[in-house]
């Protein structure tokens, strides 16, 4: 099985930490992935605001470093919903078929650990009062249900609470966030609010970029609250703690 | 009306408003939920919705003849109108040939679209909307803001204010004593109401469905005001879109199972009036249907945009939207306010013509909430991306916006991996800088940045921004040796 790790040019540039924890969790793990140094991105920023003949170098340049991999592992909802549902509209504005091709190979962390690899405990420790906000492209756009919960009930010392209203947009949404700033600021107040009543130290989603959003809110708040990836918790042992 | 980021602005200020909204559309969220919830088979349902609208629309031509045949040999009358004007004018030439200056009004979202009212109007004739939250639209001079409920913006104080000021003028005036208990409002909207259900020689209705071999309309309602108005006067004129059409009443027993639930979360519409054509010596006795197309053959004609007109105009989209939810119908700037507005305003008239309505696919921060609940499964996310591209596409030439060459520039750094690696550098230099010199500290010890210069301080006008880590992931996969 020849796996790649889809880093995501978020995560890349912004969060290289995530990246580093989802390599260390698949070692953990026994599987030995590789990160193809020609990719950058998925393309949905460019889809997502309309620029579909701008996607196309993008995605062409995704399918060439991903082409040959049987499974491709992302720490992203959301770019892996892009990859999935959007390349094929990238595939025919091109009237490249091929450009359609490795986006179903591509899977969220969540998914692959359960789906694939068959786990839900992945021998974790990260004692910390938690609470997790499902994503809108996790949650609806791949439908990963419960599959980050179950991990995160596995994590050893880790105090999950319920999120109210857990399943409503943070108000982040590509270039939403600043095309329609105030709205998207209302939005992930309220989000932040949530957060906040919860009383968890740390707020945990499966997209670096939500909570970018929503930790840039909660930060101007001054909560306290800490934002961090499923993956960098998931990663997280005794040695770290 | 301003473009969709400046009216939500205005209306996010407004708190009275955004907690009136939250409010209203949290508790009818909830009773749809439990009553879909009731259904095993839903989701058999919604496909079965959306098959029989698509094969529906797929034949349009021929079950819109066999609509007008059935009607005409009922005694109906058929008017086909091309767009606004001309429904109107087929409207008011009718209430012409009758001489009357007034009109009383089933709630119809078509004859909002087209502007019946104020068309009316300006030929010297009075429409009444006999709907409750239409009539409290309609006396506080104020716009609807949502398909179901168009005085959702509205508390119970603020209707009282509208009632007591303003029902006077329009007929019998509200009881000096009244007061804000929904029953008393309801009482006095009754009052006021039946005077002109009496009164009025000509109504005017939509339709919820028209059934295409037996001719039938359908309306339903939840007040009965509705059906007042379709038996008490003389003349009758429906004003019908098109797409309303089902081939047969099989079809529409999927659609009366669906709809209710949808919109108002309730099990059953408690009326649902049909007719067809004219029963002599019973009812309407002169009865007028006017066919609108007003860009809905423009909308058919897009491939991905087509399944809009699949929409019965339920409403789920818009109170489970938190988008909608936020800044209310209004910032919409049209009759269809919310998720459905967003697409289907475009949809029928074009894109690229003028800002507001380009503004409208870009409203939503494609979460999915309105595809989950639609019950026609209209993939408004889909479309909305399909929209945005013919936006981006219809201002390519000319001279770009700043948008279109931050896009252009965005997209040639991220399709290659060595021009990456040297943006990464760039930012990897200034993350260094802002470690030094950052204020603000992120739970966990990362540095942020407070605020940035526009373009930038649309992101820091409210949310801090973590600074850029000095080494990428990628930089940091070659410095070690991991590949
Ligand atoms: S788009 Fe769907 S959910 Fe929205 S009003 Fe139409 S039928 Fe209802």
């Amino acid at each position: 099985m020849k796996v790649a790790v889809l880093v995501t040019c978020i995560n890349d540039t912004m969060f290289p930490d995530t990246g580093k924890a989802v390599f260390r969790l698949l070692r953990r793990l026994g599987v030995d992935a590789d990160f193809p140094e020609a990719q950058t991105c998925c393309g949905q920023p460019m889809v997502n605001t309309g620029y579909l003949d701008e996607a196309v170098p993008v995605v062409r340049a995704f399918t060439d470093a991903f082409a040959g991999y049987d499974y491709i592992v992302t720490p992203s909802g959301s770019c892996a919903g892009s990859a999935r549902h959007q390349h094929s509209l990238v595939a025919r504005r091109a009237g490249e078929p091929r450009l359609a091709e490795t986006g179903p190979k591509v899977y969220e962390l969540s998914e692959f650990l359960v789906d694939v690899l068959g786990v839900t405990d992945v021998d974790a420790y990260f004692p910390h009062r938690v609470t997790y906000h499902p994503t809108c492209h996790s949650l609806r756009m791949l439908g990963v249900g419960d599959k980050p919960l179950q991990l995160l009930r596995a994590v050893r010392g880790l105090d999950l609470v319920e999120l109210p209203a857990a399943e409503e947009c943070c108000g982040f949404g590509g270039t939403f966030a600043v095309k329609n700033a105030d709205t998207s600021t209302a939005m992930g107040a309220d989000k932040a609010r949530h957060v906040r009543d919860t009383g968890a130290e740390v707020l945990v989603a499966g997209d670096n970029s939500c909570l970018l959003h929503i930790g840039g809110l909660l930060s101007r708040e001054r909560s306290g609250v800490r934002v961090l990836h499923l993956a960098d918790v998931l990663a997280s042992t005794e040695e770290d703690a | 009306m301003p473009a969709f980021p400046a009216a939500a602005r205005a209306a996010l200020a407004d708190s009275q408003l955004r907690r009136n909204l939250a409010h209203a559309t949290g508790t009818i969220r909830a009773k749809r939920a439990a009553v879909v919830a009731e259904v095993d088979e839903w989701e058999e349902l919604r496909l079965a919705g959306a098959a029989i609208k698509d094969n529906t629309l797929r034949h349009l031509d021929e079950h819109l003849l066999t609509l007008e045949a059935a009607l005409q040999e009922r005694g109906a009358t058929v008017h086909w109108a091309r767009d606004a004007a001309q429904a109107c004018e087929i409207v008011a030439g009718i209430a012409k040939n009758h001489h009357v200056d007034e009109v009383v009004k089933v709630k119809s979202m078509a004859t909002q679209e087209i502007g019946l009212n104020e068309a009316l109007a300006e030929q010297g004739i009075t429409a009444w909307e006999t709907d409750l939250a239409e009539l409290i639209v309609q006396l506080g001079d104020d716009l609807p803001s949502h398909i179901l409920v168009p005085a959702i913006h509205r508390n119970r104080a603020e209707i009282r204010e509208v009632f007591r000021r303003r029902m006077a003028a329009a007929g019998r005036p509200a009881p000096d004593d009244l007061t804000d208990e929904p029953a008393e409002l309801a009482g006095a909207a009754r009052l006021h109401l039946r005077e002109k259900f009496l009164r009025a020689k000509m109504a005017v209705s939509g339709a919820n469905f028209a059934v295409a071999d037996t001719g039938t309309l359908v309306v339903v309602e939840s007040e009965g005001n509705g059906r007042m108005c379709l038996t008490l006067p003389e003349v009758l004129v429906s004003v019908v879109g098109i797409e309303k059409v089902v081939p047969t009443w099989f079809d529409l027993d999927v659609f009366l199972q669906l709809l209710p639930r949808s919109s108002t979360g309730e099990r059953m519409n408690p009326y649902t009036s049909t007719w067809s054509g004219i029963t002599p010596g019973d009812g309407p006795q002169e009865m007028h249907v006017v066919l609108l197309d007003n860009g809905r053959t423009r909308a058919l004609a897009d491939s991905v945009g087509r399944q809009a007109l699949r929409c019965i105009r339920c409403s789920a989209c818009l109170n489970v939207c938190p988008v909608y939810e936020r800044t209310g119908g209004h910032a919409y700037g049209s009759v269809y306010p919310g998720p459905i507005g967003a697409i289907l305003n475009p949809l029928l008239k074009g894109v690229g013509v003028d800002e507001q309505t380009d503004s409208l696919p870009y409203a939503s921060s494609l979460c999915g909430a309105c595809f989950e609940a639609c019950p026609v499964r209209i993939d408004i996310p889909e479309v909305l991306v399909h929209l945005r591209s013919q936006v981006v596409d219809a201002h390519r030439g000319g001279a770009p916006k700043p948008e279109a060459v931050a896009m252009k520039s965005a997209a040639w750094v991220l399709s290659d991996a060595r021009r990456l690696t040297f943006a990464e550098r760039g930012m990897g230099a200034a993350g260094k800088a802002l470690n030094r010199f950052g204020r603000a500290v992120l739970p966990g010890g990362r540095r942020a940045v407070r605020r940035l210069p526009w373009p930038a301080s649309l992101w820091t006008g409210a949310r801090d921004l973590p600074a850029p880590p000095a080494e990428s992931f990628r930089a940091w996969w070659r410095r070690t040796g991991r590949r």
